[in-house]
């Protein structure tokens, strides 16, 4: 992106150190729990949710980080805390190395430009009140950057034209676009203050098949031209397979298995993974009851009440006894390899 | 207007039979009516103990032609107009207690949202015992039996203690369970079921999609299926039916429709769609946006968006017509189906 | 740029709706109602009447509601006098136009110390934290608690004067708690919104956010209720002053006027009529003006 912030307090080492050190955005122990329940501890009703609960993550930059679970499994919670929202009960957020949590107040608002959020439901994400342009600006109105009102408008049409919109149709309201329409105008305003980040939570979820593709190409275009990072978060794994370079898969606050997509896809390690893999119904009829399916039973455990030991062993069909008895780390399958996985037995074809 | 069944000669009367289904939304004031055409004459068959999946994307029309077949849609907010024949009675044209009366003990419903179809101030089983006890006369205690027997069917742990509980005791997954036993509990021969797992989790789904395909073999009954996920229809459907813009554009056996669309929009589909299988490459999607309700322009809907389109396409609507074996498509130019991949 | 950025031919669904802009697009919606052009003209003039009654009240007679004569009292409408004479034999329309101008101030004045009070309080409820809430929360059900007839009795039986700006106080101290729940709870709603999550994302700060999203969002439902408010308090009022502790004579108000009535109405059921007549057109003409204005301040709605 062409950088004309040069305001956003970097300090020479850092900016130096940037090509040397390819992890952008990085997530260390990060635990989030809630506590619920009478106030002060007291009460019946008093439990912990460990929404996450121990989450590495490394972001390199300019590559895309997909992030698969299912409801409940921690991912939203996650996506507060990676743009500093909320705080976490311990762990850190880096963005080039240094504690987001850390830096005073001012600085972290300057902060939060590098990093910007795609929402998934176009229509409660965008203020109806407000024209296009007044959306597309709202991040540079924020920060005042540019300082000139009319440039600010400029750009967001110039901003408008490159997600696809007719930068005329800047003074409509969001109920006059199309919810493809409105993602852009989503995509638009995350851009606005030139972000090195774009974390992108279920971005095309809401979207039908025909438009969901034209967002999906978009995103990756914008990602080759200005050398963006993803973090994009999805539950549809044929999604975000086409677009991640790296795969992390969530179950009940942590990460069970990760590594690079074609590994993750190809061979995956974990059970859950597998399970996930197999219940997707692909859109071919000839390959209906050609690969055995595994079709899991029950739902996942309450985050509320996390089952002792390994979290997915309610509904492993692989699990023993240490299974029940001992939480299994996040560990290389292979010695000095990429991909990591969270299970006492593995699979290895 | 003949109708347009699957082709075969000499086929059995169809369980149910869709005939130039239309669907208007009325809005405005009384003073100044409005009224938007959403469906534009839908027909298809449904024959005994099949499925048939009805696609589309969003606003195509698909959920607003299933509530017109179950006479759904309130007579101050929407005119339906064709016919909906099930085994050969007109259903739209019966008295709604009539209509009623088949509702729910031949044709029964499950909706998305199991949520806010369930009454959140009623358990559970008395909800499913009810659809019985207005259908049969059957005590209150032979309806809680079956009541807990049908939970069991549907494979809900400890029926007869979940029997008492609320709807929101239920996850996701159970509660669109439960939707499914009360939709069973008068062994209807046909279920409508719109998009019965798209709020749900994928391996929450998986678990659905097995149980209703289980439920099906045993109890024979037919299936509409209303879905935008190709996914689910290839792995569920006998038959599928494209819907655009109110329309069905295409209509086959399902292997067929996936290895050879026909309708240039059923193969911009299969090509949007990202995929577990082959590289994953940038997805091709179809330019532009489906047209809004209301009056279209002449022609076909689909020619704004269609790589193939001709000048005949602005100004000749395309019929849904029979291009052998067994597919329908509503084509001017339709893409070479008889060749195989 | 490749095609996938450029190709979409990016029609508007609803591509007839003309371009608006944000501020005039209400304006315009409006001005093409018939019902808001209706109210809106019966707002008006119910204004231009409390503004300046001279200029109606001479229509018929005089014109003068001071100029009394008690040869007359309690006459019936005759001609010059559409309206007849009140109990002290002074022409009741003079009266009635006059008496305008308490109702309306009071029911304009007190509503809208309502509504700057209850836009603090609710914003503030709102935005502000747990606390801070839970104590306005409180407040305001303390003060709904309260018998309102009671407290403003009792308040404004302890004030030396009562006056337009006094008893619009009393009102006004009575009716910005429920004002103050309906901005809080529309507060609230918006800042659960994902915009303002958005927002916050982009360090968009609390003064920033109300600004930008919490008050245009949060306004409309406060000002319809407003709207509304404004005829009950004028119902309130004249209540009050029927009640004997409301404005005093020598002001004029349809409530002194219809106090007066109270007596007589078996024998001169005018008195009564004409005043209630006006108060409850001018009710009728606030409410359906605050539906007309809600309809259209919805973007959505247009």
């Amino acid at each position: 992106m062409p950088d004309d912030v040069t305001d956003t307090g970097k300090s020479p080492t850092v900016t130096a150190a940037a090509p040397a050190a390819p992890v952008l955005l990085e997530a260390r122990g990060l635990v989030r729990h809630y506590t619920s329940g009478g106030p002060f501890g007291i009460g019946r009703g008093r439990a912990t949710v460990r929404a996450v609960d121990g989450v590495d993550l490394a972001l390199r930059s300019g590559s895309t980080l997909g992030l698969v679970g299912e409801s409940g499994c921690g991912k939203s919670t996650l996506t507060r805390l990676l743009l500093a929202l909320d705080r976490p009960t311990s762990g850190t957020v880096r963005v080039d190395g240094r504690d987001l949590l850390g830096l005073p107040r001012s600085e972290l608002r300057r902060r939060r430009r590098d990093i910007q959020l795609v929402m998934q439901d176009p229509y409660t994400s965008l203020d109806p009140r407000m024209t296009a342009l007044e959306i597309v600006r709202e991040p540079m109105d924020v920060h005042r950057a540019p300082e000139a009102k009319h440039s600010r408008s400029a750009r967001a049409r110039e901003l408008m034209e490159m997600v696809g919109l007719d930068p005329d149709h800047g003074h409509r309201h969001p109920h006059q676009f199309s919810g493809g329409q409105r993602q852009r105008l989503g995509i638009a305003r995350a851009l606005a203050l030139r972000p090195r980040i774009l974390l992108c939570d279920e971005p095309v979820s809401a979207l039908d098949v025909s438009v969901q593709a034209q967002v999906m190409n978009l995103l990756k275009e914008l990602q080759r031209t200005f050398g963006l990072s993803y973090v994009f978060i999805a539950h549809d794994l044929a999604v975000v397979r086409n677009i991640a370079d790296e795969v992390a898969v969530m179950y009940l606050g942590r990460i069970v298995e990760q590594g690079d997509r074609d590994t993750v896809y190809g061979r995956p390690a974990h059970p859950y993974t597998r399970a996930l893999l197999s219940a997707v119904p692909e859109p071919d009829p000839r390959r209906r009851g050609e690969s055995e399916r595994i079709v899991l039973q029950g739902d996942p455990p309450s985050p509320a009440r996390p089952p002792a030991g390994c979290p997915f062993h309610t509904r492993c069909w692989k699990s023993e006894k240490v299974c029940t008895e001992k939480r299994p780390v996040l560990t290389p399958t292979e010695p000095g390899g990429e991909r990591r996985v969270a299970c006492h037995f593995p699979e290895n074809d | 207007m003949t109708t347009t069944t699957g082709g075969t000669p000499a086929e059995p009367q169809p369980l149910l039979e869709a005939e130039d289904l239309t669907v208007d939304l009325l809005s405005g004031t009384p003073g100044a009516p409005r009224s938007r055409r959403v469906v534009r004459g839908v027909s298809f068959t449904l024959h005994e103990g099949e499925t048939l999946a009805l696609i589309g994307e969003s606003g195509s029309g698909k959920s607003l032609s299933a509530m017109a077949l179950m006479g759904l849609l309130p007579a101050t907010t929407a005119e339906v107009g064709g016919s909906v024949r099930h085994r050969g009675t007109d259903l739209l044209a019966l008295h709604p207690d009539a209509l009623r009366a088949r509702r729910g003990k031949h044709i029964a419903m499950i909706f998305q949202d199991a949520l806010s179809a369930l009454n959140p101030t009623l358990t559970v089983g008395f909800q499913i015992a009810e659809v019985i006890r207005a259908h049969e006369q059957v005590g209150r205690r032979e309806a809680r039996a079956r009541a807990v027997e049908l939970m069991a069917r549907v494979r809900i742990p400890d029926p007869a203690r979940r029997y008492r509980d609320y709807p929101h005791q239920f996850s996701g997954g159970m509660r669109q369970r439960i939707m499914i036993a009360s939709a069973l509990a008068l062994s209807p021969d046909v279920l409508i079921a719109d998009e019965p797992t798209t709020a749900l989790d994928v391996t929450v789904q998986a678990q659905i999609m097995e149980l209703l395909a289980e439920l099906r073999e045993s109890t024979g009954s037919a299936l509409l299926l209303i879905t935008h996920d190709l996914g689910l229809a290839a792995t569920a459907a006998d038959r599928v039916a494209i819907m655009y813009a109110g329309h069905i554009v295409e209509q086959a056996p399902v292997e067929d429709l996936y290895d050879r669309p026909a309708h240039p929009y059923t193969e911009g589909l299969l090509a949007a769609l990202p995929r577990l299988e082959g590289p994953p490459d940038d997805l091709t999607p179809i330019p532009g946006t489906p047209p809004a309700p209301g009056p279209l322009p002449p022609g076909c809907s689909f020619r704004p968006r269609c790589p193939a389109a001709r000048d005949s396409c602005a100004t000749r609507q395309p019929a849904l017509l029979p291009a052998p074996p067994a597919r329908l498509v509503a084509c001017h130019y339709p893409l070479e189906a008889s060749s195989a991949r | 740029m490749t095609d996938t950025l450029t190709a979409p031919a990016d029609t508007s669904p609803d591509g007839a709706a003309p371009p608006v802009s944000s501020a005039g697009a209400g304006w315009r919606t409006l001005r093409r109602r018939p019902a808001f052009l209706l109210t809106g003209a019966g707002v008006l003039l119910l204004l231009l009447v409390a503004a300046a009654p001279g200029l109606f009240a001479g229509w018929f007679g005089h014109g003068d509601p001071t100029v009394c004569d008690l040869t007359h009292s309690a006459r019936g409408p005759s001609a010059g006098h559409p309206f007849g004479y009140d109990v002290q034999g002074c022409d009741l329309y003079a009266n009635v136009v006059h008496g305008a101008r308490a109702s309306l101030g009071v029911g304009f004045l007190a509503t809208a110390a309502s509504l700057a009070v209850a836009l603090v309080l609710g914003c503030l409820a709102g935005m502000a934290g747990r606390i801070v809430d839970s104590v306005v929360a409180r407040l305001t059900d303390v003060f709904l608690g309260f018998p309102f007839l009671l407290g403003a009795i009792v308040v404004l039986n302890t004030l030396p004067t009562r006056d337009i700006p006094t008893v619009a106080a009393v009102l006004a101290l009575f009716g910005w708690p429920t004002m103050t729940r309906v901005v809080r709870a529309s507060v609230r709603s918006v800042r659960e919104a994902d915009y303002v999550v958005m927002a916050r994302s982009l360090g968009a700060g609390p003064w920033d956010i109300v600004r930008r999203h919490v008050l245009p969002n949060a306004l409309t439902p406060a000002l319809v209720l407003a709207t509304i408010t404004v005829g009950g308090v004028i119902v309130a009022e004249a209540s009050l002053t029927f009640l004997g502790v409301g404005l005093q004579s020598p002001s004029i108000s349809w409530g002194l006027q219809l106090a007066g009535a109270q007596n007589s109405f078996r024998t001169h059921p005018h008195l009564l009529v004409f005043p209630g007549l006006f108060l409850s057109f001018t009710v009728f003409v606030l409410i359906t003006f605050g539906d007309t204005v809600r309809d259209a301040l919805d973007p959505r709605g247009r």
